[in-house]
């Protein structure tokens, strides 16, 4: 292994090597700034450039800058205008756009930078370490076990809530899983519920919720409420700021910790991938955060930042796990990477450590190296990418309601499909007004298909519904998802008895 | 009744809707060899239509006035909703919809121009010897970046050519 691990790193760090990485990671960042774009399809377009340089190490050593380049990329737009590009970023926005509008887009973007580079460098470490031992734990999973991980997912919302907030959460992500299942699924081909419009068949794509659900009901609240941009402009030199003071740096480093090993763990498992670990880690670390910190959870918390910005990039590197080891694609990305891999002539699988020791290992030192030189190229252009921001008010509106239509038209290549945003955009902006949280219609609908198929087939193969309580981890799952709906409720109630027993002052 | 509650309200009609749907409509479409199927494209849809109507009345049940939460400086009071420039989002929504039915027929180039344009006016931009060509460069410049680089096709110029 030690000599696989030698080669690797010679390969890694010869110069046209490394000039693929700082290469793909500055043409990730860029394209992963615009909405609608996520890594998925980034790499898709850089493929035929990858085939062309010929050597397989090279090749994904691009791809792979590029993947972590348009992460980051990804969450530079959530920070700053609400527009999460990715699955993977919307929980960056949570508390990622607070504070930028708080006038500090610049340690925004700082904290997911250096919470992203840890993320990776700790992925990257345990994949080193355990990538081989990993690839068992990850074949215990069933479809069973799956459904019961897309429930946890689906009860964390309820972490997402505050007090009283429950069952208005719960009610949204009722409606995502039902939006969800809008169109032909994967295990029919019948079209339901489209009432006979063709547009839909093929079911509301991602990006279009995302856009109608977060940037555009904030860039009609900018416009409503002009007091609202000077607010989020703060002064000049604040924007840019990067600093992060001593304290602050200490309370992050737990909370990366923490994230950087459960992101990976979870990014192991096929099928789950960098948006459930995001999802998870916040919902994690605002259960664990206690009174103050826990109700800036949402309103600019720098914990609430650096969680799911860890969580997701150790996430990334997992899903390279399944990928090299098994030969199975954990994420849509890595399926498209896979698709690389073989264009190259490389089969990834159980053999691919034995019958090409120095690809695999180059591919691993190469993210370790991808994520360096992302932080390095990164933080000098922090200040640039926040003044976006002090564009005039009259420039910058129209421009965030530009981007997220190209970002749902890009996809799609459907005009219709602007007029679904708006039409979603407004019902979301009303249901903003009314004070119905959006993220967990927006987790609902990503994780909806996903829960669906294993339902399915997990029900198939135990021919029924007894696989609940007959597989103890999935049972286990299940109780553990009650735990996370029912525990805020009975806080607040056992908060409301303790008010009660105490006698009111004077 | 507080917009929470008609929301919410609204919301168990469509569950209602949804739900019949799965009960009867789908289930009446199914051929013979599919009813003795364990899963089938109506089952997931009726566990959510109980459960949805189940939230959506807990919701209208215990949202009233005690339920908001407090007042935030940063979100919008609906009942004052007049003091707000409803007009400016209403335009730029119009603006949306004109720009999607647009897009095709008068090509990327035109259209992008024409919405930047008529977006900053909207909010108050009068400056149009700055705007026009800003407008201009940015939809030339997001035209060449997506097809020409990215090789995604946007038809650039009207039906005409």
């Amino acid at each position: 292994m030690l000599e696989g691990i030698l080669s690797g790193l010679e390969t890694a760090l010869s110069f046209q090597n490394l000039l693929m990485v700082v290469a793909g990671c500055l043409i990730g960042t860029l394209i992963g700034m615009l909405p609608g774009l996520g890594p998925m399809s980034i790499i898709a377009i850089m493929i035929p450039i990858a085939i062309k340089i010929g050597d397989p190490s090279a090749a994904l050593i691009l791809l792979a800058g590029v993947y972590y380049g348009a992460i980051f990329g990804g969450s530079t737009s959530s920070i700053l205008i609400n527009a999460p590009g990715v699955a993977g970023t919307v929980a960056t926005s949570f508390d990622g756009y607070p504070l930028a509008r708080q006038g500090q887009a610049g340690k925004a973007l700082t904290i997911a930078a250096i919470a992203s580079f840890c993320g990776g460098t700790v992925g990257a470490l345990l994949l080193l370490g355990f990538a081989p031992s990993l690839a068992t734990v990850a074949l215990l999973f069933h479809s069973a076990e799956y459904f019961a991980l897309m429930i946890v997912g689906l009860a964390a919302v309820a972490a997402f809530a505050g007090t009283g907030q429950v069952a208005k959460a719960l009610m949204m992500t009722v409606m995502g899983v039902m939006l969800a299942t809008l169109g032909e699924s994967a295990l029919f081909n019948a079209p339901r519920f489209t009432m006979g419009i063709q547009d839909l068949q093929s079911g509301i794509s991602f990006i279009t919720l995302a856009m109608a659900l977060f940037a555009l009901p904030e860039a009609l609240y900018l416009v409503l409420d002009p007091r609202r941009s000077n607010r989020g402009r703060g002064n000049g030199d604040a924007i840019e700021k990067l600093r992060i003071s001593r304290s602050e740096a200490r309370e992050i480093a737990p909370v990366i910790g923490r994230q950087s090993l459960q992101g990976f763990f979870v990014g192991v498992m096929p099928g789950a991938g960098a948006t459930i670990a995001s999802f998870l880690g916040y919902a994690v670390e605002h259960n664990i955060a206690r009174g103050e910190d826990q109700a800036k959870f949402g309103k600019g918390s720098i914990r609430g930042l650096a969680a799911p910005e860890a969580a997701n990039n150790a996430a990334c590197t997992g899903s390279f796990v399944p990928l090299l080891t098994l030969g199975i694609p954990g994420s849509g990305t890595t399926a498209i990477l896979m698709g690389a891999l073989i264009a190259l002539n490389v089969a990834p699988g159980p053999r691919l450590m034995v019958d090409n020791p120095s690809i695999f290992w180059a591919v691993i030192i190469s993210m370790y190296i991808g994520n360096l030189v992302l932080l390095i190229l990164n933080l000098p252009l922090i200040p640039y990418i926040a003044k976006l921001l002090q564009v005039p008010r009259n420039y910058l509106i129209p421009f965030i309601l530009f981007f997220t239509m190209m970002g749902s038209y890009i996809g799609q290549n459907n005009a219709t499909e602007l007029l679904l945003l708006t039409g979603m955009g407004i019902a979301a902006t009303i249901m903003r007004f009314a004070g119905f949280p959006l993220a967990p219609l927006l987790i609902g609908f990503i994780l909806g298909q996903l829960l669906e198929n294993n339902f399915a087939r997990a029900m198939n193969l135990s021919d029924g519904v007894s696989f609940m309580w007959e597989r103890p981890m999935t049972a286990g799952l299940l109780v553990f998802s009650a735990v996370l709906i029912l525990l805020p409720s009975m806080r607040a109630r056992l908060a409301k008895w303790r008010r009660r027993g105490v006698a009111p002052g004077d | 009744m507080t917009l929470e509650r008609a929301i919410a309200g609204i919301f168990v009609v469509v569950c209602l809707v949804y739900g019949y749907t799965a009960f009867v409509t789908m289930e009446e479409a199914l051929l013979p060899f599919e009813r003795n199927m364990m899963f089938l494209p109506n089952t997931l849809p009726k566990w959510l239509s109980v459960i949805g109507i189940l939230t959506g009345l807990i919701v209208v049940i215990q949202s009233g006035p005690a339920s908001r939460p407090e007042a935030d400086p940063d979100e919008i009071d609906v009942r004052n909703i007049r003091q707000y420039k409803v007009g400016q989002a209403l335009s730029l929504l119009a603006l949306m919809a004109a720009y999607a039915l647009l897009l095709r027929p008068i090509g990327f180039i035109a259209a992008t121009t024409l919405f930047l344009t008529a977006g900053a006016t909207v909010l108050g931009e009068r400056r149009y010897l700055v705007l026009v060509p800003v407008s201009l460069f940015a939809s030339l410049f997001i035209w060449y970046l997506v097809q020409e680089m990215l090789g995604i096709f946007l038809r650039p110029l009207p039906w005409f050519f």
